[in-house]
């Protein structure tokens, strides 16, 4: 009798659940993010499924928990910052901005669900997902919803170009620089600027960025003539370098490129000048706080390209005053900025279609938003933002340096 | 089977469960064309097929068997990719109803041959050392997966940045009617005498072979088995996700699914069943909560192992003919008869 007792109720809460599910998914407001929840519940929930009619949602999709939780906080917060500003303006056309933030811990299967599901709840764009397989899944979705989507961070070149069918994701855009873009930058770098003969490059076996930017760094040296002495790659997890850094300084480059991210190139680092290595080290934007992970003696001369420079233009200054402000305390970094640039691009199309008087969250609002992005003329943090024919943000990289163990400012490349 | 059972005969019984699968399958495919069941909640459906299957082969392994393998999603992975290179390249030339059911059984098969491959040395060894070369190679299948183009020379993985533009076939059906299949060969072959075979391994191994059965033999035959369905579930999730990436399969992956085994009860199907839907369903169910849910996820855990050490339902499993045995029996002989059939 117990049993069944227990089995009864099991049952009574599942199907609770699951019902209580499928009409959330179309009608209750969520209150995933502070924002939602501030004017969520003063927004008419009257207004029922379809709705939007006094708010326009937009989702924003990233890790807020695991491996990659840094890089999604950043960009959660990052275009957080901006649509608040918009809504303490005022608005768009009178419309509050109302996002949907979900953590899809940087896995594809939960980012392809949690996508879905702001679906569900009507958005009518997206920012995100920030990591390059969940985007890559996502984007796949967001192709049979025509759903409008900016990521700030995904840099795998496939985001936006399907190489198999050769077709361009009409509906993908990004305000990062993608993975070959860097590995070019920086060979053209170390060619011009770094007079640079000869290069060795270690890398990350196995990891699609570390991988991106190697393979394009050197086809590009080799097209300009520098000579790739040494190519050296070690698997994710690594903390001994040493062999492979061994035989980097028995062929003696004149630069070595190091494209994986800022824990690994700063042991990296330390360890090549253990074993004797003198030669600049190169990196790309994965270099983006470095400095806390190696010596100021041992960093000193790198260069590394990034999107983002802090403290160098005026309208920079204010983001991070009013990041700084907003988030107490907390500093931005290159990917809260790209955020706050996709947010920009995002609602500044976001508006056109608004003036044309189309209904939000319709096909051809969301087409509007396309249309405008993919023309558009929106001022970033990073500059003037145009899309070129792989909806790939056309900008100049910024070339970061490490001085008395600063990431400073060096030049725009 | 029994002799002098008086519950219901076994065609009934497989009939009314074919019947009540028929009208679960009806019943939610209707309500997702109705839009009640939203594509949402149709996508976490799905999962949770391609997690019971998922559970439910392990569960062949780990509960029935006794053996504690903890390279699960390596089977999966190796399932996951041979049925998306294959379907990748006949998506155009094949007509879907054909290339479907190929596709998953290549996966199988596949997985189902580095299982054979695997269980061969594996199983020569017990309880931890068979713990640790599992876990060992599912590492290395992965490894493999992420770096085989470069020994080839040729594209096929796509190694590190994920294999994309699967065709996204899998539906709602298809999961669901492999579900079914699943849990009703591995059921059939428990209730047979290959059945009782690998049982009895798991009770005492000396004791089984002593009796004449071939451990080796059987172990490896629940081990294919095992690797066969995961392979299918790994093809299932290539035409739901549509991009592969061999990151996603690492250890963790092995273990998620453990656990799903673990808290349902080691050699309970239904066991199996329900906790591998409440652990798909659970994180998403909770996603109001923000970073809390993953807290929840975790605290649901440690509470059911400590309350109910052996799992949800223990080695409790459901049965149709103990359920329904005393009504059938007072509808069939007037209510006179007083012992009902036990199984």
């Amino acid at each position: 009798m117990k049993k069944i007792l227990c089995i009864a109720l099991v049952l009574i809460f599942a199907f609770g659940a699951l019902a209580g599910c499928g009409s959330g998914g179309t009608n209750t407001t969520p209150s995933a993010s502070p924002s939602a929840s501030a004017d969520g519940s003063a927004s008419p929930s009257a207004s029922g499924g379809a709705a939007n009619g006094g708010t326009i949602k937009i989702g924003i999709l990233g890790p807020l928990t695991g491996e990659a939780a840094q890089y999604g906080i950043a960009v959660s917060h990052g275009a957080q910052l901006y649509i608040d500003q918009i809504n303490d303006a005022g608005g768009i056309n009178g419309k509050k901005i109302e996002t949907v933030v979900y953590d899809d811990k940087g896995d594809p299967t939960e980012s392809v669900n949690a996508f879905s599901r702001m679906v569900d709840e009507g958005i009518t764009g997206l920012i995100g997902p920030v990591t390059s397989k969940p985007t890559l899944a996502v984007v796949d979705e967001a192709l049979t919803y025509n759903m409008p989507l900016i990521t700030a961070s995904a840099t795998a070149a496939a985001v936006t170009y399907n190489a198999d069918t050769q077709t361009v994701n009409t509906n993908v855009f990004r305000t990062c620089f993608i993975d070959p873009f860097q590995g070019e930058k920086m060979a053209q770098f170390a060619n011009d600027v770094l007079k640079a003969k000869t290069a060795a490059v270690i890398f990350q076996t196995g990891d699609d960025y570390s991988v991106g930017l190697k393979d394009a760094f050197v086809a590009k040296c080799e097209e300009l003539g520098i000579n790739v002495v040494d190519q050296e790659g070690y698997s994710k997890g690594d903390k001994d370098f040493k062999s492979q850094l061994t035989n980097i300084n028995s062929k003696s480059p004149d630069v070595v490129f190091s494209p994986n991210y800022y824990e690994d190139d700063g042991m990296l680092v330390t360890q090549a000048r253990q074993a004797g290595i003198k030669a600049t080290f190169m990196g790309g934007d994965g270099w983006n706080n470095v400095s806390k992970y190696a010596s100021p003696a041992d960093l000193e001369g790198s260069v590394y390209c990034s999107g983002y420079a802090s403290g160098s233009t005026d309208e920079i200054k204010a983001f991070e005053a009013a990041f700084t402000a907003k988030y107490s305390g907390e500093t931005p970094d290159m990917f809260s900025a790209q955020a706050y640039d996709a947010a920009i691009v995002l609602l500044d199309a976001i508006k056109a279609a608004e003036e044309k008087g189309l209904e939000a969250g319709s096909d051809d609002y969301k087409a509007a938003v396309i249309d405008a992005m993919k023309n558009t003329t929106s001022v970033g943090l990073g500059g003037k933002y145009s899309f070129d024919e792989y909806n790939n943000p056309i900008k100049s990289a910024v070339i970061m340096k490490l001085a008395d163990g600063k990431e400073t400012f060096s030049q725009m490349f | 089977m029994i002799k002098g059972y008086k519950g219901i005969p076994m065609p009934v019984r497989y009939l009314i469960n074919a019947g009540l699968f028929v009208v679960f399958l009806v019943v939610v495919s209707s309500l997702t064309d109705a839009k009640v069941i939203s594509t949402y909640n149709n996508k976490i459906i799905m999962l949770i097929g391609i997690n019971i299957i998922l559970a439910v082969s392990l569960n062949l392994a780990t509960g029935y068997l006794g053996q504690l393998p903890l390279g699960h999603a390596g089977f999966m992975a190796v399932g996951a990719y041979a049925s998306a290179i294959f379907m990748k390249a006949v998506i155009k030339t094949l007509p879907l109803g054909l290339s479907l059911p190929l596709g998953l059984l290549i996966g199988g098969l596949v997985a189902a041959v580095f299982g054979f491959i695997i269980g061969i040395p594996a199983l020569r060894l017990k309880g931890d050392y068979l713990a640790i070369i599992t876990l060992g190679f599912g590492e290395i299948i992965r490894v493999i997966l992420l770096n085989i183009d470069s020994v080839i020379g040729f594209k096929l993985t796509y190694g590190a940045a994920g294999l994309k533009s699967i065709p996204k076939t899998t539906t709602f059906l298809d999961t669901f009617i492999c579900v079914f299949l699943v849990c009703f060969v591995i059921h059939a072959i428990l209730k047979s005498r290959h059945g009782r075979a690998v049982l009895s391994i798991r009770e005492n191994e000396i004791a089984a072979e002593s009796c004449g059965i071939n451990t080796t033999y059987y172990k490896t035959m629940a081990f294919v088995m095992s690797a066969f369905f995961a392979g299918v579930a790994g093809s299932l999730y290539a035409g739901y996700i549509g991009i592969l990436d061999p990151t996603g399969f690492g250890f963790m992956k092995s273990i998620e699914i453990l656990v799903m085994v673990v808290l349902g009860g080691m050699g309970s199907m239904i066991g199996s069943v329900i906790s591998a839907t409440v652990l798909t369903a659970l994180p998403e169910f909770l996603r109001e909560f923000d970073a809390y849910r993953m807290v929840v996820y975790s605290l649901l855990l440690v509470v059911v192992m400590i309350f109910k050490p052996t799992g949800l339902m223990g080695t409790y499993d459901f049965s149709l003919s103990r359920l329904l045995g005393k009504p059938w029996e007072r509808l069939t002989s007037g209510g006179k008869s007083k012992k009902a059939g036990d199984r």
